[in-house]
């Protein structure tokens, strides 16, 4: 049963995409969209089952690869990612319905989402080295595609794509390192052999294989310093597909670096996982830094991916040393924050992802500095917006706060049983982790209050429309399932808690009982969403009776009157007084400044008739990415000018090419004899 | 039956301590200016003066800036809702408060945050530059303030091994040598900076400021009046109240309620206000000699009192 279901999400997806390329405009996304939706179905299927009986789903053909074959086993930890990204893929692709029909339902895009969306569900399957590194290549490929999708950005797109794939084939070549590594020591390319055998490597090719694997995924999740592709591709990638790539696609860089490092490996010493931790404490304060100084909305968004996902390399580096220590339940708990943070992104990234881009399709621009006033006209998605946002902030009743809550109970009790060095760092990680959730509160009070909030700053925002119903209810259904997971993470714990034991290593969980409360097993600490919820649902509930109330005319429901705000004088306000997204990140950016160094180029030009008469004054300041303008520009002009020196040794003379050719067989015959 | 009357005990102390709050805030508010206005020379209003500006308030008609969407109605009753909900659980008058057993530090904090959230989001739908102006600034000082509180927190937690607030409380009282050890007192001197800076006293706000281009706080709220007005001001001084007691608390635990029992239940709201009120009459003091800091000379203060709060980690962990 679960075999044919794993058949039948590869060919529901296989056809997905021949509809989408082969049928004509009025029918393609509609048929590319069902068959996502039963693939995605049979992938639910699957993993909920292997979830639920604990046994693991396995298929090998070797039909389908020549040489090696394909080999597809689900265990519990693949089967939580396969849920994350499934139930995203839904979502997204429903909102995809109504977001093609702006133009983007070209064949290219109809057929690369549902191999994109199959590739990723597929990944967690993969149990051989050949499968994963073939599913892993169509994957990012599918991907690329999507971001060369919309034509009206062409430029943008082109250099986006260009870093999409050049970091994202370097991160691969640095996967294949290990992978290969890891096969050419155990004598098969099947994980369950480099499982068995891995343990007898020497100490120094373990860190090895660790460290490649973990610059390869990390870059997919967008790891600081290897994030510099996110902000670009997320942001050019049309709705769905930037809801899917930050929602779903980063997450596999997480699944494998748990792979690599807990299953193949079989854990390790702890000075890999304070490297995890220490990428996670940077790429979450660089992340949150220029999310808050953003004014782009996807850019923001983007950046606040790798703010996430180093929340999550945090918990899972902090339960790799507990582990290594020997303090398993602590581990545990660190090990479940890691997943349920990662669950959690998931949909509250794909909510806030999809929301934007309905704000792109209806005014036609992502610039926070040109929107606001979209509440009122947009009431779902600003609501959708609002949601994620407040999820992402980590404030209850939302689901970033139990995951959020979680991790700080992991640091906190596993504090007092480490070593003096574990000590400095993790209580590092516990102020990293504070100012991360403080800048992000602050990029996000930035982006809901500037973007849909206040009066509308261009006439394209001011007319802007509520978007089509397809899209509400794909953007409506994951931010509606940050409020049911914020108020029951019940739901999902048991799952993860599943997938954190059989990611190994780590003993006894976290457990949640009943329905209300979250205990902590072993240590102290429970926590109870619902009847928070309940208290400020009930508090804030007695608050709007008594204001209504307290009022001294009889009308029971008195009217609020609207007035013209309060101008310090003026007779006029327009709504270009209102701060902007520049000016509110303004202050963050002063106290920030030799982090963030932004450019600033001020022109001021004098009246003719007199030096003391200003004409006009432009303002100009961009916040470029620091280390890509430090690092990868000055690597990227080195190679530049490298491959124009190189290009004396190739003038295009045959002679000469025969002579490097004889001399290269020269040497090699030397060096072989 | 048994249970019955349990959970009614527990509504009950919620919702005395709940009240005490809402009494107590705008007291503390009014006794604060009483004594600010005493040492500069002046009468001053009566204590209860807030009481009845609220009351004035809340009779008054709602307005709101015309292109404002429901979350300008929304981020005042969110912020007391927020500050009920955490007085309603906290360990104020007695270390058994209703929830107890998840009343978690963390879980507290972040609670107030969605409070603080909502009012700067609220601040921003006015449309006008000083709702940006003060959201933006206040935003910056709380994300500022974040690393101070939470490794604050952890210091205390990890000697009591739980962010449990009564069991925090606790340890205070079947530990009396806990509370002057060096570890607490950094980090409560770490969460006094913090509570300064976040309920937008002197010298991070001033509250009583009427110069727009200095104003944090008041810039945010600027657009409001009637009963949101009474709403906020009503939100803000319950908050000042309940972060205040609970410093104190943990401070000096002496008074709060251990066992059930109307007497001894008594003698913590009792031993609570006269906590509240020496704390804040020491800040009311304070703020007479203080000037207000220049907005981007905070981050040195802030950080200072992380450094408090890391110390206090760090010491905690050696001294365990």
């Amino acid at each position: 049963m679960n075999e044919a279901c794993v058949v039948t999400v590869a060919l529901a997806g296989a056809m997905a995409a021949v509809f989408g390329a082969a049928l004509p405009v009025s029918s393609r996304v509609g048929a590319a969209v069902a068959l996502t939706w039963v693939s995605c179905a049979a992938a639910l299927v699957t993993a909920v089952s292997v979830l639920h009986s604990g046994h693991v789903v396995a298929l090998s053909t070797s039909a389908l690869l020549p040489f090696t074959g394909v080999t597809m086993v689900l265990n519990p930890l693949g089967a939580l990612f396969v849920i994350a990204i499934s139930v995203v893929a839904l979502a997204s692709t429903l909102y995809w319905l109504g977001y093609a029909s702006h133009g983007l339902a070209t064949r290219s895009a109809s057929s690369a989402l549902p191999l994109f969306v199959t590739s990723m569900l597929l990944v967690p399957f993969a149990a051989s080295v050949a499968t994963f590194l073939v599913l892993w290549e169509v994957m990012a490929l599918t991907s690329l595609v999507l971001v060369l999708t919309d034509q009206s950005r062409r430029e943008a797109a082109r250099s986006a794509a260009q870093w999409y794939a050049v970091m994202t084939h370097a991160g691969a070549a640095a996967i294949l390192l290990a992978l290969v590594l890891l096969s050419a020591h155990s004598g098969g390319q099947t994980f369950a052999d480099i499982e068995a055998h891995a343990r007898h490597l020497s100490g120094a090719m373990r860190g090895t294989i660790f460290v490649a694997a973990l610059l390869g995924f990390g870059s997919k999740a967008g790891a600081v310093p290897l994030h510099v592709w996110l902000p670009k591709a997320h942001v050019e990638a049309p709705g769905p597909a930037s809801a899917l790539m930050s929602g779903a696609m980063v997450n596999l860089g997480i699944y494998g670096i748990v792979l690599v490092g807990n299953e193949l490996l079989g854990g390790g010493p702890d000075w890999w996982w304070l490297l995890v931790s220490a990428l996670g404490v940077v790429s979450a304060l660089y992340g949150a830094l220029y999310a808050a100084t953003s004014s782009d909305l996807k850019r923001l968004l983007a950046y606040s991916t790798a703010d996430n996902m180093g929340l999550v390399l945090i918990a899972l580096g902090a339960s790799g040393i507990f582990a290594a220590s020997g303090h398993r339940t602590v581990a545990a708990v660190a090990m479940v924050a890691a997943l349920l943070l990662m669950v959690n992104h998931s949909v509250f990234k794909g909510a806030l992802f999809l929301a934007a881009g309905a704000v792109q399709i209806a005014t036609g621009t992502r610039d926070l500095d040109r929107l606001g006033g979209l509440m009122r006209r947009m009431p779902v998605t600003g609501a959708v917006f609002l949601a994620g946002a407040l999820a992402v902030s980590a404030v209850p009743p939302f689901n970033g706060f139990v995951g959020e809550w979680l991790l700080l109970q992991g640091l906190l009790h596993g504090l007092p049983t480490s070593n003096t060095s574990v000590v400095i760092s993790v209580t590092v990680a516990v102020a990293a982790v504070a100012l991360t959730g403080g800048l992000t509160i602050a990029a996000f009070v930035k982006a809901t209050g500037i973007g849909f909030l206040g009066r509308p700053r261009c006439d394209e925002t001011a007319e802007a429309h509520e978007v089509a119903i397809t899209m509400r209810l794909g953007a409506g259904a994951l931010g509606a399932l940050c409020l049911v997971l914020g108020l029951v993470p019940m739901l999902v714990l048991p799952a993860i808690e599943r997938a954190a034991a059989s990611a190994g290593r780590v003993g006894a969980t976290s457990s949640a009982s009943g329905w209300v409360s979250l205990h902590l097993l072993g240590l102290r600490g429970v926590l109870a969403p619902s009847l928070l919820a309940a208290g400020l649902a009930v508090a804030a509930l007695a608050m709007i009776v008594i204001r209504r109330l307290a009022h001294r005319r009889r009308s029971v429901w008195p009217a609020v009157n609207p007035v013209e705000p309060w101008g310090s004088g003026r007779r006029v306000q327009t709504a270009r007084m209102q701060y902007t997204a520049t000016s509110f990140a303004e202050p963050l950016q002063r106290v920030f400044d030799d982090v963030v160094r932004p450019s600033r180029d001020l022109n001021v030009s004098h009246l003719v008739e007199s030096r003391y008469y200003i004409e006009r004054i432009a303002y100009r300041t961009t916040n470029d990415d620091v280390i890509e303008r430090q690092f990868y520009r000055p690597f990227i002009a080195g190679v530049r000018w490298w491959g124009q020196r190189a290009r004396w040794f190739q003038n295009g003379s045959v002679h000469r090419y025969l002579a490097y050719g004889f001399v290269a067989l020269v040497i090699v015959l030397v060096v072989v004899t | 039956m048994n249970d019955l009357a349990h959970v009614l005990t527990q509504v009950a102390v919620a919702l005395v301590q709940v009240g005490a709050i809402v009494v107590g805030g705008p007291l503390l508010l009014g006794l604060m200016r009483k004594v600010r206005c005493r040492l500069e020379g002046r009468a001053g209003a009566p204590i209860h003066q807030p009481l009845s500006d609220l009351r004035k308030l809340f009779a008054k008609q709602r307005l709101r800036p015309k292109e404002s969407s429901w979350v300008f109605g929304a981020g005042p009753v969110v912020l007391v809702a927020t500050t009920v909900v955490v007085a309603a659980v906290s360990p104020l008058a007695t270390t058994r408060p209703p929830l107890g057993q998840s009343s978690d530090f963390f879980a507290v904090i972040f609670v107030l945050l969605l409070g603080s959230l909502m009012l700067a989001l609220s601040a921003l739908d006015t449309g006008t530059a000083f709702g940006g102006m003060g959201a933006s600034r206040s935003m910056t000082i709380g994300a500022l303030c974040e690393p101070a509180l939470l490794v604050a927190i952890l210091a205390m937690a990890i000697s009591a091994r739980t962010s449990n607030l009564p069991a925090l409380v606790r340890v205070g009282l079947d530990h009396p040598a806990l509370i002057a050890s060096p570890a607490r007192i950094l980090a409560l001197a770490s969460f006094l900076v913090v509570i300064l800076a976040e309920s937008g006293r002197l010298p991070v706000d001033n509250p009583s400021t009427h110069l727009e281009l200095t104003m944090i706080h008041e810039a945010m709220v600027l657009e409001y009046s009637g009963p949101d007005l009474g709403l906020i001001i009503l939100g803000e001084s319950m908050r000042l109240m309940f972060l205040l007691g609970l410093l104190m608390n943990l401070l000096v635990p002496l008074g709060v309620a251990e066992r059930p029992g109307v007497l001894a239940f008594s003698v913590g709201l009792v031993a609570l206000g006269a906590k509240v009120a020496a704390a804040g009459v020491t800040i009311a003091v304070f703020e007479v000699f203080t000037a207000k800091m220049r907005l981007f000379r905070l981050p040195e203060l802030l950080a200072g009192g992380f450094v408090l709060a890391l110390l206090g980690a760090v010491t905690a962990v050696v001294a365990r």
